[in-house]
């Protein structure tokens, strides 16, 4: 069965340093991928490869079966992929709610002439989306602050918000709770296993927080400079010989 | 309060009635000023209202885009040259107005391209480097400036018993107040959030569906719009145009009025309009002081209100809203 996300030998090089060599995996439909591994194993450079960012050296990207190969990223966007960043990016003089109404634009129609003559109803009708992730996520108290106001815990959720309301098909978490107390950690645990449940969106998340990712995943991946080292159940990757080597040889 | 009801008084225009009440105030005030306000201060505010059409613009591409340009003086010579050119071919004011502001925007996506590619001071400098271009254009092609004489542009006509010059100012004022309010809906709108999220983050900006390189013209094209119309509307004032008034000191004026009014902000826009017309104004016995004023405005600017004069008024007002408690 082909997944919803199929990537297949794909290599990643800047100049000599090989970022991702020849990984191949599928993610699908509906279920929770975790991607582990040490620092600079190449997770993040994955993310950016499918998420358009960057363009890799070699190998295939299908996303529900179409390339994402030489699309830009808004392209990807506009195709069902969201992805928050590892350290985030969050549009720091907008608040709040006008963060996640940019995650509404590729929905917008678009009408520079309404735009200019103030005919609101489509904002209108987006704001009341944004409205209901703003409940989901808590974020009622603060959907008027300035996002770079709030604290890091919050724009972390801000995050996750904006992407949320792009309406994506694919999600990707890169280390959704590094830097979290225990207690957001176990919010964003719920959220997260909400947004599959409620909202039936597929989730492919990186983590370096191993108890976390396998009590959420359904199956994990793990890489190692570059390389797919392991991948199955989350007890299965844990347990393989490889990652126990990659993490305690770090 | 129902959800869609609250939604419809967010979007609302001046949503405090304190707001709308000074608002009222500052209209009737701008209507009524040429039966109480001496002839020079009403062509003060005629040269107000089309600076702030421009600077306006300019804060779009500066201030809420964040794209750093310094071809400001090329803009406002096309916006003036293809409107002086158009009124001699007969066409009347109002779309030699919307050619001149139209062939601006064009010019404006073209210099947009390199955009794409380069950031801050990279871009600053390219765009520096076409406005230098253009105004060497307009200097050496006596067909595009009219030579050595210029071009000179029929005054508009006196309408409903106004003299001259009053006509002008009203005509003026109703243009800056379409301007302003037009630019007050697009940045409350999908166009303003994308341009400010290409600002502050524009990989996240990506990601979540803004096309850059559509936003970046937009911008561009928008910009140098509002600065075409600008430099149409400044050739009707002055009668008479030669490509040497639109010199590099004119691109820096409109920069130094989108930072010392306030980045980002209509308002600001207006003031630092305002500032840039009533400082030369005020020194005009000491001409060479004020290339200073505006270096130690910008100065003074980044250092303690990065929000420039808007910032400052809104600082004054939270002061005031909060008083005795602070
Ligand atoms: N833009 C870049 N230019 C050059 N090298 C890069 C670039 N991006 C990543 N790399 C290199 O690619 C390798 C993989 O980096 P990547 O950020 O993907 O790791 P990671 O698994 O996300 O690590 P971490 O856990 O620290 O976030 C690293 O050696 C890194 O230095
Ligand atoms: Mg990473």
């Amino acid at each position: 069965m082909a997944g919803l996300l199929e990537v297949g030998d794909l290599s990643l090089a800047f100049g000599g340093i090989k970022a991702i060599e020849g990984v191949s995996l599928s993610v699908l439909e509906s279920e929770t991928l975790a991607v582990i591994g040490p620092n600079g194993s190449g997770k993040t450079s994955l993310f950016n490869c499918i998420t358009g960012i960057y363009r890799p050296t070699s190998g295939a990207i299908a996303f529900h079966g179409a390339s994402l190969l030489g699309h830009t990223p808004d392209e990807i966007a506009r195709a069902g992929v969201a992805r928050t960043f590892q350290n985030l990016r969050l549009f720091h003089n907008m608040t709040v709610l006008d963060n996640l109404m940019v995650g509404r634009h590729l929905h917008f129609a678009k009408n520079l002439a309404a735009a200019a003559l103030r005919l609101r109803a489509e904002e209108i009708r987006h704001r009341s989306r944004c409205e209901e992730i703003i409940e989901f996520l808590n974020l009622e108290p603060v959907r008027k602050s300035r996002a770079g106001d709030c604290p890091y815990g919050v724009q972390k959720r801000v995050e996750l918000g904006r992407a949320l309301a792009t309406e994506p098909r694919l999600l990707l978490l890169d280390e959704p709770v590094s830097g979290l107390t225990q207690e957001e950690k176990e919010e964003f645990g719920y959220w997260v296993h909400e947004i599959r449940g409620r909202f039936r969106i597929t989730v492919l998340f990186v983590e370096h927080d191993l108890r976390f990712a396998s009590r959420l995943a359904d199956r994990m991946v793990a890489l190692d400079h570059g390389v797919k080292i392991a991948e199955g159940t989350p007890a299965e990757v844990q347990r393989h010989p490889e990652v126990v080597k990659a993490y305690v040889g770090n | 309060m129902d959800l869609i009801e609250s939604y419809r008084e967010d979007l609302r225009f001046a949503r405090r009635p304190i707001a709308r009440v000074l608002l009222a105030l500052l209209v009737a005030g701008l209507v009524a000023l040429p039966w109480f306000a001496p002839d020079h201060l009403v062509f003060l505010a005629t040269l107000v209202a089309l600076y702030s059409i421009g600077v306006m613009g300019q804060n779009l591409l500066i201030g809420y885009t964040g794209q750093i340009s310094f071809a400001q003086a090329a803009f406002l010579a096309i916006g003036a040259f293809t409107f002086g050119h158009l009124r001699i071919w007969g066409l009347p004011f109002p779309l030699a107005l919307a050619g001149a502001g139209a062939l601006a925007a064009l010019v404006g996506v073209l210099v947009g391209f390199p955009s794409l590619r380069l950031k801050g001071p990279y871009l600053a400098i390219a765009t520096l480097g076409f406005g230098v271009a253009v105004y060497q254009v307009f200097v050496n092609f006596e067909a595009l400036s009219g030579g050595r004489t210029g071009l000179a542009i029929a005054k508009l006509k006196p309408m409903f018993g106004l003299s001259a010059a009053h006509t002008q100012y009203y005509v003026y004022l109703l243009l800056v107040t379409a301007f302003t309010l037009v630019t007050y809906n697009l940045v409350s709108s999908y166009v303003g959030r994308a341009f400010v999220a290409i600002r502050d983050a524009d990989l996240a900006a990506e990601v979540n569906g803004v096309n850059l390189t559509r936003y970046k013209l937009l911008a561009f094209a928008v910009s140098s719009f509002y600065t075409g119309v600008h430099g149409a509307l400044y050739a009707q004032v002055l009668g008479h145009i030669d490509p040497q008034i639109f010199n590099l000191l004119e691109s820096l004026t409109l920069f130094v009025a989108v930072v010392v009014g306030g980045i980002a902000s209509i308002e600001g826009s207006i003031l630092g309009a305002l500032f840039v017309i009533a400082v030369p104004k005020l020194l005009a016995d000491y001409r060479e002081l004020v290339p200073i004023i505006y270096g130690l405005g910008i100065l003074l600017v980044l250092m303690f209100e990065p929000l420039g004069l808007y910032g400052g008024w809104l600082k004054t007002r939270l002061y005031f809203r909060n008083w005795p408690f602070r």
